[in-house]
């Protein structure tokens, strides 16, 4: 199954070497950028500035490949409708601002670690504690975000093999009902294990 | 080692008509290095271990680990007491291995560079140096129960509690488990299924119907679990 969201690879790229900071402020300013200017140049520009990052970080081309297929089944579709009921140049922009930032998205986790920016996280939600809001919080809601991406695609694989095993080929409720039941037990372990750890404390 | 106190410590689950009792009055004081506890499925056990950090707070009785009570003072014995469970994907929080491992440092008064030394000894300690940068989720089963260890040993806490930590396991990484747990110097509680994992053991504690049956050495405690399994 196609992995949305990559993890850290190693590297000593400047790309990797870059604060992760800087890499979310770049994140944030292109989704703010491609939100007002997406003609088919502006947003070939774009494409082909996150593709340099990637050749600067040394990434392996099967990553970038399949972050690429793991997108085409949204993006394929997206391109369609919008040429039909608008136009050409409408799709390339709206699905090309959309497959960059995914890609430009990759680009950061694959190169930043975790916990790189959890720390950037909490120290820009430290504003939130005079609401009582605690920012250590905030950057663990990030960091299950991106663990449970990889947990729940396990379980979905499981509920599938399961799945055929019983013959039951395309049965979307056979396949969401397990899913569901088993995501909530696992949310639920997590949880106690979360207060086992101390995060509660 | 540290003293576990349970007196007069009874739970249930459930409410009303569907209220089932777990623990019946249970009263012990562990004070021994290796505490092993065996039981049927349902007859209490894991109920039991999770009274010891808090993670149940218990309908009636109190549980002290060293004087401190697991409800009022919950947060210092959960520093004092790690928990390791059955399934190691439950506990895994962070997406890669050193990660996680630093993971249950973050709340603690420690340097970024003694988080990371800690991190590195606990990796080199219990074979992940190879793996820092590994996704955990792509870990094989007992690589994964030896992160889910190393991440509550790395916080060093003076008793470590753990529910069927073998279960999922095969002989392999089963034994792998056991070989850490065998040069802890920590206090020890464990809940297996596996009995040969008890050897050497201190004492251990037979639990059946929500009670403690048997409370002996490893050897009088196994043949009497196994002689009540028989029926």
């Amino acid at each position: 199954m196609p992995n949305p969201v990559p993890l850290y690879l190693p590297g000593d790229s400047v790309v990797h070497r870059l604060g992760a900071g800087t890499k979310l402020l770049v994140l944030l300013t292109a989704g703010v950028a491609l939100a007002l200017w997406r003609s088919p140049w502006q947003v070939g520009v774009a494409l082909a500035l996150v593709l340099f990052g990637y050749a600067v970080a040394r990434l392996p081309l099967r990553t970038l490949l399949r972050q690429v297929v793991s997108l085409a089944w949204i993006a394929v579709p997206l391109l369609v409708i919008q040429w039909i009921f608008a136009s050409w140049e409408i799709g390339v922009g709206v699905v090309g601002s959309f497959v960059t930032l995914v890609l430009l998205a990759g680009l950061v986790t694959l190169t930043t670690r975790t916990t790189a920016m959890i720390d950037v996280v909490v120290r820009a939600a430290g504003w939130l504690r005079r609401l009582g809001v605690d920012p250590e919080r905030v950057g663990l809601m990030l960091a299950l975000g991106i663990r449970s991406v990889h947990v729940v695609l396990g379980l979905a694989e499981e509920v599938r093999e399961a799945q055929y095993a019983r013959g039951l080929r395309a049965s979307p409720r056979a396949f969401a009902v397990p899913l569901i039941v088993r995501s909530l037990r696992h949310a639920d372990r997590l949880g106690e294990a979360l207060t086992a750890r101390g995060v509660d404390d | 080692m540290p003293e576990i106190r349970v007196a007069s410590v009874s739970h249930s689950f459930g409410d009303g008509a569907a209220r089932r009792p777990v623990l019946r009055d249970v009263d012990v004081v562990l004070t021994e290095h290796r505490i092993g506890i065996v039981g049927a499925n349902g007859s209490g056990k894991s109920t039991f271990v999770r009274l010891l950090n808090g993670l149940i707070r218990p309908d009636a009785g109190t549980v002290t680990v060293d004087g401190r009570d697991t409800v009022k003072d919950g947060r210092e014995v959960r520093r004092r007491v790690g928990f390791c469970f059955t399934d190691p994907d439950a506990q895994i929080v962070m997406p890669t291995v050193a990660e996680d491992i630093a993971f249950g440092l973050r709340r603690r008064d420690l340097s970024r560079a003694e988080r990371e030394e800690r991190t590195r000894a606990a990796l080199t300690a219990y074979g992940l140096d190879g793996h820092a940068d590994h996704p955990a989720h792509l870990l094989s089963g007992g690589q994964k129960q030896l992160l889910a260890l190393a991440s509550v040993l790395v916080t060093e806490p003076d008793l470590l509690v753990l529910d069927e930590p073998t279960t999922l396991l095969d002989l392999r990484n089963a034994a792998m488990v056991r070989r850490v747990v065998d040069g802890l110097p920590q206090q020890v509680v464990l809940v297996t299924h596996h009995l040969d994992l008890l050897d050497g053991f201190d004492r251990v504690l037979v639990f059946d119907d929500g009670r403690i049956v048997h409370d002996a050495g490893p050897a009088e405690a196994v043949s009497a679990y196994r002689a009540l399994a028989a029926g």
